[in-house]
């Protein structure tokens, strides 16, 4: 019967020969950075540049959540982790670096004429109190609240802002990553929901049916946040053990410099550093 | 245990008569040993790094508080899974329910009605389909059912979107299974049912299936964990909001969801209460099988 | 009347559920491959990625996910037969060992494949020390494969009993009865085991995400982190704005290649496969 023992002896080959591969010891410095599955697109980009820059040293991003960034880091994983918020009173053990901001902004489906709604409106709805357009303006129909789950720092500004607790929130949708967000608004005339402001910029710009509104009085683009003026907004962190190797603090150096700007930027978020 | 019982009743009393072993022989069988030692092996390991990341919330909490009727705020100490677990099963059993019969028919076609050509043909659309990542189906769930069901039931993410999308996901690792264990039983059967004057339908629906029994309740035991433990895709269209599934068109969140949607942002407790939830799912998923050993106690006493 | 009707309603009934069960999967690939398929190009498959993946090609991320595969396969075929034929020749069928070893299968089928991720993290890449990847990955998707394909090779084995019966009965040494006898005639239902773990291996995410990582360089060996197509429609689809395109072309590019693989397979073991009907 030949299938199956042809089919272990390739098997075992490719196993072989994959072993043999490993044998080229690796001379290289490698840096390995992990976390945040917001920031870890950007530092992908970033990573890829100072490669290129720097002959010899490898970084290799890993993605997986902020939680996973500070773990990894305790647990000596990984060299920096991605954090994207601020960073507790307890959790002084690591240094954190600033990299950029990143604002928050409402979204409602194209088709929804409203300009703007007031903080308390907000409120209304995100609380359940509202549960109709009619209520609020030119737009009919049952609104669909759509929110993001426990732990996320976008959810954690979002309540901070308009003063309210996990529990008073009646969310139809909760959702995870930005992405979501957009695609279930565009999904439904009658849906609202919030999302990084970058991300809503984006899809303004790519004929997705979504409009961003501003929480707050001020205008919600990146300018505003990178300036300040947005007040909602989050940081975007890389943290490490208080005294990193010096290829880890030289990339550190990078990752919040001018020279990676522009990476952030297409990534739609707002530089930290001026 | 019947879930992965054999095909066809057949007595299994006969027992081979093993004689002396050779030194080969011993080792074969030290083989064998460690094969089946490993398996139990890699459960174990899987309970044990859940075991070790719930531990700091099962004892600052304790169990009560996650088997509580009450809701779920982790990070305010409210950590009740009930609402989940009854969503998960409805979910699971609801995916099943469609993709069940749909699977079973689905092999039958192959074996009985198809061409060799035809059949062979569905059979790689079947296995290609059970190799689309789940974030594809969650995308089409997302962008095209979900927003069908908000214009007539909002919100639209609702428990039916997450059958129907589960239910097709399931579908060919069902029909794949059984029409394995449908092309187990001997031909004899079948064709000696047709040369007793059967009528096509009545020989598969009185002598095929019944006899393939094992195998055909294996594949749907097999294709209910699939279900059971799914998760991206559940996660993008079933609306997450955790409530008790009392309407098709409610908004209800699942054990695996939970795990993939807070993971990636909790810390302490929070996280450790996310191993919980693993943890119930999998003390869920042994339930079902003990069940089922009980329910299924003629099969078994035939294997 | 009712006789001559029943036989027609049952067949329309199997023809009607095919038909349904071809019309939405067919949906689902039309959705997939109109929005991907003008994305695919030479350069798409041979280029690395850039801007995060939304601009560039996927070559580094097709030898991942190759190399990923491979070795899931290679570590699940013996583990799945050997804990198949434990389960036939080891033990007898009502034995503690026996419940146990079905059981510890059964709830490891149910397993979400983030807590794979997670414990193969923590053996894999940390308390065994591989770190991040394409190893790590491709065990961890071993663990998972483990239940469906040792199912069906089980269910097969236990198919051959009578000419299990007769090596024992001309005195066959166990170890020759399994190697030539045993395994040969289950040789089908082993390869759709494992084309069905093929399926899951290709199309997983959640526990890559966390094993094999996330890295798009070209990998030099299996100790390099390295992405599989799944983990990057995953990342652009739902973490990188205006990453739906090449997300769809992937899904297009996965899709073409399974089916090619699925084929290769099924003509494989065709000649067993419809013996009879």
């Amino acid at each position: 019967m030949p299938a199956p023992k042809s089919v272990i002896a390739a098997l075992t080959a490719a196993l072989a020969l994959a072993g043999q591969a490993v044998s080229h010891a690796q001379q290289e410095v490698r840096i390995v950075v992990t976390g945040s599955s917001t920031i870890a697109p950007l530092m992908m980009d970033i990573a890829q540049r100072y490669e290129a820059w720097h002959p010899g040293v490898q970084v290799d991003v890993q993605t997986g959540g902020s939680s996973r960034g500070l773990s990894d880091v305790r647990r000596k994983l990984a060299d920096i982790g991605m954090v994207s918020r601020a960073l507790g009173e307890e959790e002084d053990d690591v240094a954190a670096t600033r990299i950029a901001w990143d604002g928050v902004a409402l979204i409602v489906h194209a088709q929804n004429p409203l300009e703007r709604l007031s903080d308390d409106q907000v409120r209304a709805i995100y609380t359940g109190q509202v549960t109709r357009w009619e209520a609020l303006g030119p737009w009919d129909g049952p609104i669909t609240v759509v929110s993001k789950a426990e732990g996320r720092s976008t959810l954690g500004i979002f309540l901070a802002h308009l003063g309210l607790d996990i529990r008073d929130i009646r969310a139809h949708t909760i959702i995870g990553d930005n992405e979501q967000a957009v695609k279930v608004v565009a999904g439904n005339p009658r849906a609202v929901g919030y999302i990084s402001i970058g991300a809503a910029e984006y899809h303004a710009s790519a004929m997705t049916p979504i409009r961003a509104l501003a929480l707050g009085a001020v205008a919600p683009t990146s300018a505003n946040v990178a300036n300040g003026s947005y007040p909602v907004r989050r940081e975007l962190n890389l943290v490490t053990h208080p005294d990193p190797a010096a290829p880890v603090e030289a990339f550190l150096r990078f990752a919040s410099g001018q020279q990676v700007h522009d990476l952030i930027s297409d990534h739609y978020f707002s530089p930290a550093s001026n | 245990m019947t879930l992965f019982q054999t095909i066809i009743s057949r007595p299994h009393r006969t027992r081979p008569f093993r004689g002396p072993r050779a030194p080969k022989d011993l080792v074969f069988v030290v083989v064998l040993w460690a094969s089946g030692v490993l398996a139990i092996g890699a459960m174990a390991g899987v309970l044990i790094v859940l075991a070790i990341g719930a531990a700091p919330a099962l004892t600052e909490a304790g169990l009560a508080a996650f088997m509580a009727d009450g809701d779920w705020y982790p990070t305010a100490g409210e950590f009740g899974l009930v609402a989940m677990v009854a969503a998960t099963l409805a979910v699971s059993a609801g995916a099943l329910a469609v993709a069940g019969p749909l699977g079973i028919l689905c092999a039958v076609y192959i074996r009985y009605y198809a061409g060799d050509v035809a059949g062979a043909a569905f059979r790689v659309v079947l296995m290609t389909l059970a190799a689309i990542p789940s974030v594809v189906y969650g995308l089409w769930g997302m962008t095209v059912l979900v927003p069908h069901i908000a214009a007539w039931q909002p919100p639209g993410t609702s428990l039916l979107a997450g059958v129907i999308v589960l239910s097709i996901m399931v579908l060919p690792t069902v029909a794949v299974l059984a029409e394995a264990g449908l092309r187990q039983l001997p031909a004899s059967l079948y064709l000696g049912s047709l040369a007793l004057g059967c009528a096509r339908h009545a020989a598969i629906k009185r002598i095929v299936l019944p006899s393939a029994k094992g195998a055909v309740a294996a594949a749907c035991m097999l294709g209910l964990a699939r279900a059971l433990g799914e998760t991206m895709a559940v996660l993008m269209v079933v609306g997450n909001a955790v409530a008790m599934p009392d309407s098709p068109f409610a908004s209800v969140r699942t054990l695996p969801a939970n795990i993939a949607l807070e993971m990636a942002y909790a810390i302490d407790v929070h996280r450790s209460a996310l191993f919980v939830s693993g943890l119930v799912l999998m003390a869920l998923v042994g339930l079902l099988l003990v069940m089922r050993w009980y329910w299924g106690g003629a099969d078994a006493a035939q294997s | 009347m009712r006789r001559s009707l029943r036989p027609f309603v049952n067949d329309l009934v199997v023809r009607a559920a095919v038909a349904a069960v071809v019309f939405v999967l067919a949906a689902i690939v039309v959705h997939v491959v109109t929005r991907g398929a003008a994305l695919v190009s030479w350069d798409f498959l041979t280029t690395a990625p850039r801007a995060a993946g939304r601009a560039g090609g996927i070559a580094p991320v097709l030898v991942s996910t190759a190399a990923v595969t491979a070795v899931a396969l290679a570590a699940a075929l013996p583990l799945a037969v050997g804990a198949a034929v434990f389960l036939v020749e080891a033990v007898r069928p009502h034995t503690v060992a026996a419940r146990l070893t079905r059981g510890c299968l059964g709830v490891l089928a149910a397993v979400p494949s983030i807590v794979f991720g997670l414990a193969g993290n923590m053996i894999f890449c940390d308390w065994l020390g591989f770190g991040f990847s394409i190893l790590a990955g491709g065990l961890t998707l071993a663990l998972m494969i483990l239940p469906i394909a040792a199912c069906v090779a089980e269910t097969t084995l236990r198919m051959h009993g009578e000419d299990r019966r007769a090596g024992y009965a001309l005195g066959l040494p166990q170890r020759r009865i399994v190697w030539s006898i045993m395994l040969p005639a289950a040789a089908p239902g082993i390869f759709a085991g494992l084309g069905l773990g093929f399926g899951r291996a290709v199309a997983e995410s959640a526990a890559l995400i966390f094993t094999s990582g996330y890295v798009v360089r070209m990998p030099d060996s299996v100790f390099d982190s390295g992405r599989t197509m799944a983990v990057h429609i995953l990342d652009l689809a739902m973490n990188v704005p205006g990453g739906d395109g090449n997300a769809f072309a992937t899904a297009t590019v996965l899709l073409v290649s399974v089916a090619a693989v699925v084929a290769l397979f099924t003509a494989l073991d065709g000649k067993q496969g419809r013996e009879f009907v």
